[in-house]
């Protein structure tokens, strides 16, 4: 049987701001039907990586693509058929605070197709009631809770039905128990809607709970690719202080440090 | 040496930022004025429901401000006319007087000055938070270019209300420089605005709306390129919006003092 294609390929990506290294020759692939959870400590990258991903920063070096288009080099009207596959909820909602919560979710509807108005409204209606804010349309996103605000933007993400969804650390800033709720409608999505998932977080309970298949990061570089099992059973020192929350040593050579100190004034 | 070396590599940061600040509102307007004209083709049209809601915002919602101000203005250049121009026998001419120095120059000038307070601030302030909080990545990977959704609108609604607003405002401030000046010079108000329209070139009114326009395209792109470069949260959009503004001005006022000079010559 012919393994399916995959829908984005990360090869040999580096990221720098400044002459800060973020990302060191990042490999990965994620496949059709898989819930990939991209895990790291702060600092790691994974926000980098994500922003790579979604071609909202261009890579240094190397390339990433969704559905084999290379967001980098793509032409303005490849990127449009790209964007209007995937879905994004960010860390914050990143709702459009302009506007109602069922203009937002309504809005790629409206910029992206033809349907008349009464079709967009049910539409949006039926994402809200997916994510089990039927009812709340009408209200703008300074009037929702931050749990809601994620469900909102989670409905604006999916009302494309899009084949490729990603996630900013999803259980950021909520209680354990709507956090609990939104890793369950994540499941729940890819089940029902057959999406490609990918989640960029740190919370492990959360990683290990929905993941099929989890990419560590540390230090802008890949440690390893596995499933939950494989991750668990590593024998990866960095993963094991992650997985069992233990501090990063941290080394200091005198001489070094008093040379960063001081460098920078010589 | 450090002392000489240190203002020097201060003051080769400080115009590399600003010809790079230059260079990306050069590229903001193009892109803006692209996408206007052929977004279409790309999947990115310009809506012309956002272009009638910011023509709404920059121009109608300005209106009782600029009628206010353009009113005073006119009195204060009716008592100065009067006054200077009674000096030496010559308060015949004050009709000319206010009807060029308003055309010309106070009508743009002042109406630019309140619309860069009002509109280019409000620019700024919007762009500034949607990008601090991820809306404008938003809008990105949903597929609608940013420059086409904020700033396209912005600039064509700029560009059409502005040059209305300085029309508006040059009617005014005749009319209320006509109210104080007509009793000082024994005719009625009416006169007074007949005897102004027959004075008037079209060119005067002419300079008056092209400074506006180019007013315009410096309020849009000041506002929307600090916007876009805010970093640091809220006080960042604070610091953008005061800086939108403060620019705006600024440039209002050296590229009024550059027509004048090759205009009036």
């Amino acid at each position: 049987m012919n393994t399916p294609a995959p829908l984005i390929e990360v090869e040999k990506l580096e990221a720098w701001y400044g002459k800060r290294r973020i990302l060191n020759g990042v490999d990965f692939t994620v496949h059709p039907g898989e819930i990939r959870v991209i895990m790291g400590g702060s600092g790691s990258g994974k926000s980098t990586l994500l922003r790579h991903m979604l071609g909202l920063n261009r890579p240094v070096s190397g390339s990433v693509r969704l559905f084999g288009t290379d967001l980098a080099t793509a032409s303005d009207r490849e990127k449009l058929e790209v964007r209007k596959r995937i879905g994004v909820s960010f860390q914050g909602g990143a709702l459009l605070t302009s506007m109602t919560v069922g203009d937002n979710v309504a809005l790629p509807l409206r910029e992206h197709t033809n349907l008349d108005e009464q079709t967009i409204r049910i539409m949006s209606r039926i994402k809200l009631e997916v994510v089990n804010l039927g009812g709340f349309q009408d209200l703008m996103p300074s009037q929702l809770s931050g749990g809601m605000i994620k469900r909102a933007a989670l409905a604006r993400a999916v009302v494309m039905d899009p084949r490729l969804l990603f996630f900013d650390e999803p259980s950021a800033g909520l209680d354990p128990v709507v956090s609990a709720e939104l890793d369950e409608l994540i499941l729940r999505l890819r089940d029902a809607l057959r999406m490609t998932i990918v989640v960029v977080t740190h919370e492990l309970d959360s990683a290990f709970k929905i993941a099929d298949t989890i990419t560590v990061l540390d230090q802008g570089n890949v440690l390893m690719t596995g499933t939950t099992a494989e991750v668990r059973a590593a024998d990866n020192e960095r993963i094991q202080d992650l997985l069992n929350r233990r501090p990063r040593e941290v080394h200091v050579d005198a001489d070094e440090y008093l040379q960063r100190l001081v460098g920078e004034t010589e | 040496m450090e002392a000489l070396t240190r203002p020097l590599g201060k003051l080769g940061r400080a115009t590399a930022e600003a010809l790079g600040g230059m260079g990306y509102a050069a590229m903001l307007l193009y892109e803006s004025l692209y996408l206007s004209a052929f977004g279409w083709r790309i999947g990115q049209p310009l809506r012309l429901r956002a272009v009638l809601e910011q023509m709404r915002q920059i121009g109608v919602d300005a209106l009782p401000i600029v009628c206010l101000l353009a009113f005073t203005v006119g009195i204060m250049l009716g008592i100065q006319f009067v006054s200077a121009l009674g000096e030496f026998g010559a308060q015949s001419q004050v009709v000319i007087a206010v009807a060029k120095s308003v055309t010309r120059e106070f009508g743009a000038l002042i109406t630019a000055i309140l619309v860069a307070g009002r509109s280019g601030s409000a620019l700024a302030a919007r762009i500034g938070s949607m990008t601090v909080s991820q809306e404008v990545d938003a809008l990105a990977v949903i597929g609608i270019d940013p420059v086409r959704y904020l700033v396209a609108p912005a600039l064509i609604a700029m560009l059409i209300m502005l040059p209305l607003l300085t029309v508006f405002a040059d009617a005014v401030a005749i009319y209320g420089a006509a109210l104080y000046s007509a009793p000082a010079l024994d005719i009625t108000p009416s006169a007074y605005m007949l005897q102004t329209m027959s004075l008037l070139d079209p060119g005067d009114i002419g300079q008056g709306i092209a400074k506006s326009a180019v007013f315009a395209l410096l309020i849009t792109l000041i506002g929307v390129s600090t916007g876009f470069s805010v970093v640091g949260g809220a006080e960042g959009v604070g610091r953008a919006t005061t800086r939108a503004v403060v620019l705006s001005i600024c440039w209002i006022i050296v590229a009024d003092m550059i027509f004048s000079y090759f205009l009036n010559r």
